[in-house]
């Protein structure tokens, strides 16, 4: 395998189609995601971004679509991508230290209790190092605090080795102190093991400084492209369905609805947007 | 010693087989109960010691082995609750009361029926509230035959189980096949309740189950010790348990044995008060529980 594959995206997702109970979640969604690029998945809660990840990882119901790692249809269970789920919170009384936890992200698929090989407990050491978790190693995960445990889970992602890693809203519910500090530790992390990062919020600013492009979720559609290509009022209007203003002010971007809609609901629409 | 041990303990060829069989049984729930406890099942871990109940009692009313009416009822119960639904967290607790409603109900009628059509009065109180003193020796290899089956195969699973207990999220991304892997564990939790309940009866092989490795929970930081931890404190209660109802006979001129269920989960409670006293006096709060990011 060539090292220099830039012309090609790293993952590709072609028109999914996501619908439950007779409403639909997903529609016609396509973006791709390059080798080693940050990219920020906004949209506001209930827009399908949880959904979205769950069709990567290939384990979402009642999906129709395509999903190309590497030009290649995604496989059960495929070590090329990690995940850290939204609003893991371990019980205290769990016997599994940060450090098991980590361990298991490389192991924990398997069947059979083979004796853990020097190399793994090595590799453990140093992912959790790399998340600046290792004064806690030892500790029970169910003690620690949101940001503690947003840093294990990123280690225990990363240490297969995957290629993309995608975080289902790690900032949320985390003071603006740690927020920071995720967001500077992923950006590390990324370059340091060249990991493409998908990363969702309903908050984009605390993330403009380092996203290289972005996929924004909004009515079931998505728009992605670089931030300045996506967020602008012509691209979110139609993405909306009705008419949003985009403000810059101190380095931070606003959306804001012009005025409620009013007549049909604007999930009846189709509106058109074509983002390059 | 000779007040702790009464006369003809070592001698007597039943309490030898209560203390392989209680042995066997005690390390097999205990190790199961872990996982069991982790994952939030104990109420299906009850419900199914109520299913066992009915094959029991069935296997009374038939003439079949008893080992055979208990273990079988439990897998059948495992796989009619995996059917209805206990896989989605939302449909474990109805599926869960549904089969053990069933169960409780076809049990009365077998004990009902059973009473009749024998002299056997005592089989209400026998697969209830079990006597480890009437197993036969012939029992022994059945049940550690069982025991090893279930360690194995839960060795086998021990760790996308573990994953899974943890978050099912993280499991499924990581390509652990959820369920087959609940259903496996349903049928191993089955077997292991269906044993138990021969020993110390169905309706308190739940605290064989749960007591020693919540006990054991409190205090350890490990999966395998907690597993250790757990079978260790089963065994244990299990003894003492049998060795006070064997002196429970000399206690009183009656000469009346107390029940071993009794003095087995009189043991597990009173090692549970001492598991959470220890974690106390060892796990101040932690100080993570001060700031405000650790309440997300």
């Amino acid at each position: 395998m060539s090292d220099h594959e830039p012309s090609t995206a790293l993952l590709e997702v072609r028109d999914v189609n996501v619908s439950a109970d007779g409403r639909d979640i997903l529609r016609d969604v396509h973006f791709s995601i390059n080798h080693g690029e940050f990219t920020g998945l906004i949209g506001s809660n209930g827009a399908g971004k949880t959904t979205l990840f769950r069709v990567i990882l290939g384990i979402q119901e009642h999906a129709s679509g395509e999903v190309l790692l590497h030009g290649e249809p995604l496989t059960r269970s495929n070590r090329s991508i990690g995940y850290v789920p939204q609003k893991v919170l371990f019980d205290p009384d769990l016997p599994i230290r940060a450090r098991d936890l980590v361990a298991l992200g490389a192991d924990g698929h398997r069947y059979g209790l083979r004796r853990r090989p020097r190399a793994l407990h090595d590799a453990v050491d140093e992912m959790l190092d790399a998340v600046d978790a290792g004064a806690f190693a030892d500790r029970r995960v169910g003690s620690l605090s949101g940001g503690e445990q947003q840093r294990v889970l990123i280690a225990h992602s990363l240490i297969s080795r995957p290629e993309l890693l995608l975080l289902d809203e790690p900032l949320a519910n985390l003071d603006p102190g740690s927020v920071q500090e995720i967001i500077a530790l992923l950006h590390r992390v990324a370059q340091r093991q060249r990991v493409a990062i998908l990363l969702s919020a309903h908050e984009m600013n605390p993330l403009l400084p380092v996203m290289d492009r972005i996929v924004y979720v909004a009515n079931g559609h998505v728009a992605s492209g670089t931030t300045d290509e996506v967020v602008r009022p012509s691209v979110l209007s139609a993405l909306y369905g009705h008419h949003v203003d985009v403000l810059r002010v101190h380095g931070r971007v606003l959306v804001v609805a012009t005025a409620l809609p009013v007549g049909p609901a604007p999930n009846d629409e189709h509106p058109e947007f074509v983002v390059e | 010693m000779g007040w702790l041990f009464e006369p003809g303990w070592w001698a007597n060829g039943t309490v030898r087989t209560a203390l392989l069989v209680g042995f066997v049984v005690a390390v097999t729930s205990a190790v199961v109960g872990i996982f069991t406890v982790m994952r939030g099942q104990s109420f299906a871990g009850h419900a199914l010691t109520d299913v066992a109940t009915a094959g029991g009692a069935g296997a009374f009313l038939a003439g079949v082995a008893p080992l055979v009416g208990f273990v079988g009822g439990g897998v059948l119960g495992a796989g009619a609750m995996d059917a209805i639904g206990v896989q989605r967290v939302k449909g474990r607790d109805i599926a869960t009361g549904v089969v053990l409603g069933a169960a409780m109900g076809l049990a009365a009628l077998f004990l009902f029926l059973s009473a009749r059509s024998s002299s056997a009065s005592g089989t209400t109180q026998l697969v209830l509230f079990g006597s480890i003193f009437t197993v036969s020796p012939s029992t022994l290899p059945e049940v550690s035959w069982l025991s090893g089956a279930v360690l194995v195969t839960l060795a086998a699973v021990a760790r996308p189980l573990l994953l899974s207990s943890l978050s099912v999220e993280l499991a499924a991304a990581r390509g652990v096949r959820l369920r087959s892997v609940g259903l496996i564990f349903m049928v191993v939790l089955a077997v292991a309740v269906g044993m138990s309940a021969i020993v110390i009866g169905a309706i308190l092989s739940t605290a064989l189950l749960i007591g020693p490795p919540a006990s054991a929970l409190r205090v350890a930081r490990r999966v395998g010790r907690a597993v250790a931890l757990a079978a260790g404190l089963g065994v244990l209660a299990t003894w003492v348990g049998v060795l006070f109802a064997y002196d429970s006979y000399y206690w009183f001129p009656s000469h009346r044995s107390l029940p071993v269920s009794f003095f087995v989960v009189a043991a597990i409670v009173v090692e549970y008060l001492v598991a959470s006293v220890l974690r106390r006096r060892t796990r101040p709060a932690p100080v993570a529980a001060s700031e405000p990011e650790g309440w997300t």
